[in-house]
């Protein structure tokens, strides 16, 4: 970074930066192109070396290979070297997105039609940016010819193009680079406007495909480019096949190669495959937890990243239990909710009398045995089934009398009538949680198609029909759903639940959002038209809804398939017959989306498309955890560099920060267009909840509370870095940064009636969440050397965003989502309005029914924007992404939590969106630095003044670190607080854009 | 699940003499005046409309003079299907009423589960059946000074193919005095106060849709509705000098048979129609 960070500069200031992009263009061409040096330029163009097919060509991977092997391998030209550098500089998702857009074609011709819709438009929002981006670029490049060279290149070879990613890693080393270029393009472009024009619409359909390209590729894993570049062509050496192992329904094991990063979606389309299961929208997988708690596969996300360190052991089970089973289409789909039934009941799950035991059981033979014969089925054989938890022989006996009643009743009638009955059972379909009230009596929840059921024992003593639920949150242990006032009531109230930790708590969130979204809502929700989607996709159900999937239903137009029935006496039978599948995740994608018929997707293709789409957006907010403010940033170039060339684990780790980011942004924009289109339908929706979701620094913590840290004292270390900015800058930075923060505080999703409610809805990413999860793995070790940089990276990439946020005023929204949002907390009142306020508030609300004491959030709003908490590795780790405006209010709130967790270490950043660049990576011209030390009681405080000329514009860091040193009694918060504030008094004219809260704390308990 | 139908089918009816005692209290109580006589006449009545009116088959227990409020038999046990739960009334002094009524539950065939069998009666719990509103779909259990949430616990554990729903009983002493069946799907309520706020309760702790019949007596609210073999809706409700006010209410019941019926003497003591008799669906497949 350091020895290009020169070159930026210049770059900026001169004209010949144009040149020297147009060099780095056409290395970029190379780069990108599978042909080798040699061939790239002169056969680029026609260079049709990669055919469309899936089939990778050795060519390609061999010139993969070579580039990946050779990241320093030289560019053709004796410039090569620099220009190289400069080639980092080039944004790179441009030269990603071009490289999708090769492949892009193919989605575009997927089956369905909306799906395509959606994917253009998200497409086209994306776009506009992009368009910009690459005009910029053009201009700049002084050989326009090259770039588009490229692009039409890239739209023949399909395939040849992913390859290019791989290659162009190795030039994109560092990050913060690519992202300072970046910025300064979008400068040129604003500069250059006029002179675009032309240029830009072609490179915009390009990058439409590219788009969508990338959506595919992310669908992969999250390092898209990775697998969807690759995988195909190397299996072998890039891709790491897992064989996941998933426990059917009858008991057999269902073995399923699947590539490492491969999304939960891909495995449940195999293993509907393989039951041949149209009507799949019912089921889902299911695995456990280190609690051994059971959980539900995402299927928009990583299968490793959710998993973590469990094992690759997969249960199939119905996720959403029809209330009216003779709804369903197929009686193959019938006789999966049978046997999950069986299991059920026999497991006391769904607890039933001795009668409808007996009568149950009897169905079940009569389906499994036929008609009753006296010769084969005596009593001693009808023991091998299980029909109960706790089985008599006189229940045995019933069963047989009952089933004798039975006679001439087809196994699917039979099936029938087991479902009718065991549909009226009342826990028919109840998922229960275990939780306590605001009184700490042992309850439990009832997630149900119906609503939330409370039981204390067996007793139902209330019950929350999703009309009445305006709102579902959840913050750190604490569940809550805020109840619509019924007639004689004014206020709608908030009830709280304390579940037995932070996990438990956002399991039960995410089971509520989704059996809300599937069964009473027509269509998924989509994320308002507010822009921060990011956690909408998360933690919004993304299948097809009740309505949905009936209606895909009735399109299926296949004979009745054959199918098995397996006697439940016999479970351990077939482990034999199971096929085994290897398909890498990427091909398989893409076949998927190429042939509409194929594979899972092949009946009602526009449903399944439109749930793929969702998907891949999905998966991109998945990955950002940290990105949510910052996340607009395209850095995903990081990540390659990361894979190739960066050896040390923190580029790696930075990297990841910033693909992150930049998935998030992408899924934003995704997820607007899909918004919108979604809109006109969702006025047929009863309502819309809002869903909150709190993001919890404490997740990881419950995790990872083995050790106990001995050290009593605190260290907390706070280092906030103020900049002077242009003042117009700034101000969009604030609005993106402080609707992130909330955003990654809380997602809400606000019921209302139909037409309102894709404005109420609010969603707020819980990046923060996801970032916990998947920091701990991620930045375990590396976490406090790596933090600092990564938090530099966020900040560049803020920074960028408002560039191109100013530039492009259309796609702000996109960008700084907030405003929407905003107006729709508002709406909601309780809501926060602004972003700042929103999570202060929210707290209150949620206080006045929090259950058990917990630590008050109040002081929560004055910190600053972007926090990311990433623990050391010894410790649990939690990220928390926040972004709030300058005001420095929610330092507090992660802080705060602590204690609560019993964390041993933590790390937390609050970023502030800045206009430039923070930390080295910037371009700027160093004019002075300056370190100051002083040390009063408890605090030491380093100041670190830097002052640099950036682009014509002189920028003042001043970076504080600040030592807390005490035992518990001293209120570090407060202190922390305190240091904050100083710091802002004393340079009132700069603005926080960082802090760090580095935080050691003494374990008292660990709580999970 | 198993022997589920609409409510209101059943085909015995157990009832217990008034003995001679009536009006006294169980527990030693001051005992209420009351016109024994006009008591055992009205319960006459009762057992006559239900025999040869409505047409079940009525099993009369003796009465006991012992146990004066034995004629109160609902209390005693609570019957879904072929399961009959034997209830733990919170007088002490009336779980002795449960002997004659288990044997006859035996004589039925009837799965018998005990409550009070556990030590320390299941943990102090009690229950009675005037605190269970069976609609055919669910159960709520009012928690009064009669029954507490053990006791509906046990009830729950009892009929685990239905949820069990509890509700505080605010109007009256039990849940049966302000609520009854008065049909398939209609619960008939009193207006009053306390009532509504049950019923409310109720309705937001229900999965199902009831029809509501609001009358504005208490003592209205209190009815006994079959539905005879003959697919005929019987309703029996108090009279009009007991309810004057609710008399057209229950008119406005279509197609209803009904059967005014006196029980102005055990309204004295808290009673009502229904805490006269026990109902049983000995046909389950019956409809």
């Amino acid at each position: 970074m350091t020895t290009e960070v020169g070159s930026e500069p210049e770059v900026k200031k001169e004209p010949e930066k144009s040149s020297e992009e147009a060099q780095a263009e056409q290395q970029q061409q190379l780069a990108e192109q599978p042909a080798e040096p040699s061939e790239s330029e002169p056969s680029a163009a026609a260079e049709p070396q990669p055919t469309p097919t899936d089939s990778t060509k050795p060519d390609n991977t061999d010139q993969q290979e070579n580039a990946e092997a050779e990241p320093s391998s030289p560019p053709p030209s004796s410039g090569q070297k620099k220009e190289k550098g400069i080639s980092r500089f080039l944004p790179p998702w441009l030269k990603r997105q071009k490289s999708h857009s090769q492949v892009e074609p193919k989605e575009s011709s997927s089956p369905t039609d909306t799906p395509n819709q959606t994917l253009t438009e998200k497409q086209e929002e994306e776009e506009k940016e992009e368009e910009e981006a690459e005009a910029a670029e053009e201009q700049v490049g002084k050989a326009p010819e090259e770039a588009e060279k490229r692009q039409e290149e890239a739209g023949p070879k399909e395939e040849g193009e992913a390859v290019s990613p791989v290659v162009e890693q190795p030039a994109e080393t560092k990050e913060v680079k690519a992202e300072v270029k970046e910025e300064v393009k979008a400068e040129e472009v604003q500069a250059e406007n006029n002179s675009v024009g032309s240029v830009e619409t072609q490179p915009a359909k390009e990058e439409k495909e590219g788009t969508s390209a990338e959506k595919k590729g992310e669908k992969g894993g999250e390092e898209v480019q990775e697998s969807s570049v690759l995988s195909p062509l190397k299996l072998g050496k890039k891709m790491k096949i897992v064989v996941c192992h998933v426990t059917l329904l009858d008991g057999t094991q269902f073995p399923c190669e699947v590539e490492k990063r491969a999304k939960g979606q891909y495995l449940f389309f195999k293993v509907c495959e393989h039951l041949n299961l149209l009507e799949k929208d019912y089921f889902g997988l299911s695995f456990k937890d280190n609690a051994d708690q059971r959980c539900w596969l995402d299927p928009t996300k990583e299968i490793k990243r959710q998993i973590r360190n469990s094992q690759w052991q997969f249960a199939f089970n119905v996720k959403f239990y029809p209330p009216d089973p003779s709804q369903l289409t197929e009686d193959i789909t019938r006789y999966l909710l049978c046997l999950q039934l069986r299991q059920d009941v026999s497991s006391g799950r769904l607890p039933c009398s001795f009668v409808t035991h007996a009568l149950l059981g009897s169905y079940t033979l009569q389906a499994e045995l036929g008609d009753y014969d006296p010769e084969e089925q005596r009593l001693d054989s009808i023991a091998d089934f299980q029909f109960a938890p706790s089985q008599t022989k006189e229940l045995e006996e019933k069963v047989v009398e009952l089933h004798k009643s039975h006679r001439g009743m087809t196994p699917a009638q039979a099936d029938v009538q087991f479902l009718e009955n065991a549909k009226k059972l009342s826990m028919y379909g109840v998922d229960l949680h275990h939780a306590k009230d605001s009184e700490g009596v042992d309850i439990m929840l009832g997630v149900c198609a119906n609503g939330l059921l409370i039981y204390k024992d067996r007793l139902r003593i209330n019950r929350f029909a999703w009309p009445k639920i305006l709102k579902i949150s959840y913050k750190r242990s604490n569940f809550y759903i805020k109840i619509r006032p019924g007639e004689a009531e004014q206020f709608e109230s908030t009830v709280g639940f304390k579940l037995p930790n932070h996990r438990a708590a956002k399991r039960v969130w995410k089971v509520c959002v989704e059996h809300h979204t599937f069964f009473r809502l027509t269509n998924p929700e989509q994320p308002t038209k507010s822009k921060f989607l990011t956690l909408g996709s998360k933690f919004r159900y993304s299948g097809r809804t009740q309505a949905q999937t009936r209606q895909a239903s009735t399109l299926i137009d296949r004979p009745a398939p054959y199918f098995e029935r397996t006697s439940s006496k016999r479970i351990s039978r077939s482990l034999d017959g199971a096929p085994v599948i290897s398909v890498s995740d990427h091909g398989h994608m893409l076949d998927s989306a190429r042939t509409p018929g194929s594979g899972e997707n092949g009946h009602d293709p526009a449903l399944e498309l439109s749930s793929d789409s969702k998907s891949p957006q999905v998966e991109e907010e998945a990955e950002p955890g940290k990105g949510a403010v910052a996340g607009a940033v395209p850095a995903e170039l990081p990540f390659e560099t990361g894979t190739d060339g960066a050896d040390s684990s923190e580029t790696k780790s930075k990297l990841r920060v910033q693909g992150e980011n930049i998935y998030v942004r992408h899924s934003n924009l995704m997820l607007e267009s899909a918004e919108d289109k979604l809109n006109s339908e969702i006025n047929g929706q009863p309502e819309v909840i809002e869903v909150v979701e709190e993001t919890v620094v404490i997740e990881e913590v419950v995790k990872a509370a083995k050790p106990k840290s001995s050290a009593p004292e605190v260290s907390v270390t706070v280092a906030s870095s103020a900049t002077e900015e242009v003042p117009e800058v700034k101000e969009e930075e604030e609005k993106s940064a402080s609707s992130d923060s909330e955003s990654e505080e809380e997602a809400e999703f606000h019921p209302q009636s139909p037409s309102d409610s894709a404005h109420h809805i609010q969603e707020e990413p819980e990046e923060e969440q996801e970032q916990s999860q998947k920091a701990p793995p991620t930045n375990a070790e590396p976490q406090q050397d790596a933090e600092p940089e990564t938090t530099d990276k966020v900040e560049a990439v803020v920074n960028q965003q408002k560039e191109e946020d100013e530039k492009t005023p259309g796609e702000e929204t996109v960008v700084a989502p907030e405003d929407a949002p905003n107006g729709h907390h508002v709406q909601d009142g309780e809501e926060a309005l602004t972003s700042l306020g929103a999570v202060a508030e929210e707290e209150e609300e949620l206080e006045p029914c929090v259950v058990n004491g917990d630590a008050s959030h109040a002081e929560t709003e004055r910190v600053p924007q972007v926090i990311c908490c990433s623990e050391p590795p010894v410790v649990k780790t939690e990220m928390v992404t926040i972004s709030d405006t300058f005001a420095a209010q929610k330092t507090e709130i992660a802080t705060k939590e602590v204690p609560i967790v019993h964390t041993e270490t933590k790390t937390i950043t609050y970023e502030a969106a800045q206009l430039d660049g923070t930390g080295d990576g910037e371009p700027g011209v160093l004019m002075t630095a300056q370190t100051i030390t002083s040390e009063s009681l408890c605090t030491t405080t380093t100041t670190h003044i830097t002052k640099t000329l950036k682009g014509g514009l002189s920028e003042t860091r001043i970076e504080k670190r600040i030592v807390i040193t005490g035992d518990s009694d001293i209120d570090h918060d407060q202190a922390l607080a305190q240091a904050i504030k100083e710091a802002k008094e004393q340079h009132p004219d700069m603005s926080v854009t960082r802090v760090v809260v580095h935080k050691e704390t003494e374990l008292a308990e660990d709580d999970d | 699940m198993a022997n589920v139908c609409p409510y209101g089918r059943f085909t015995h009816a157990i009832v217990r003499g008034i003995p001679e005692s009536f009006g006294q209290r169980a527990d030693g109580g001051e005992s209420v005046s009351v016109d024994v006589a006009k008591a055992q006449r009205q319960f006459g009545v009762l057992t006559g409309a239900l025999r040869q009116k409505v047409g079940l088959q009525l099993i009369e227990i003796p009465a006991d003079p012992e146990l004066p409020e034995s004629w109160r038999i609902e209390d005693i046990a609570v019957i879904q299907g072929d399961t009959a739960l034997i209830t733990r009334p919170f007088k002490q002094q009336r779980r002795a009423e449960a002997d004659a009524v288990r044997r006859v539950m035996n004589e039925l065939n009837l799965t018998v589960v005990e409550m009070g069998v556990e030590e320390g009666g299941s943990g102090g719990a009690t229950l009675e059946g005037s605190d269970v509103l069976f609609t055919g779909r669910e159960f709520f259990v009012g928690i009064s000074k009669h029954t507490n949430h053990r006791g509906a616990e046990v009830l729950a554990d009892t009929f685990r193919d239905f949820a069990v729903s509890t509700v505080p009983v605010c109007g009256g002493c039990r849940l049966k005095n302000i609520c009854s069946m008065g049909g398939p799907e209609t619960i008939v309520f009193s207006n009053s106060e306390g009532a509504k706020k049950t019923q409310r309760m109720m309705e937001q702790l229900t999965d199902h849709h009831y029809d509501v019949l609001s009358v504005s007596e208490d003592v209205a609210s209190n009815c006994v509705y079959v539905r005879g073999p003959a697919k005929v809706d019987y309703l029996l409700h108090p009279t009009a000098d007991e309810c004057p006010n609710s008399i057209t209410a229950f008119q406005k019941l279509p197609d209803y048979t009904l059967l005014p019926t006196a029980c102005s003497e055990a309204s004295k003591l808290g009673g009502a129609l229904s805490s006269f008799c026990l109902l049983i669906n000995r046909k389950p497949n019956y409809s």
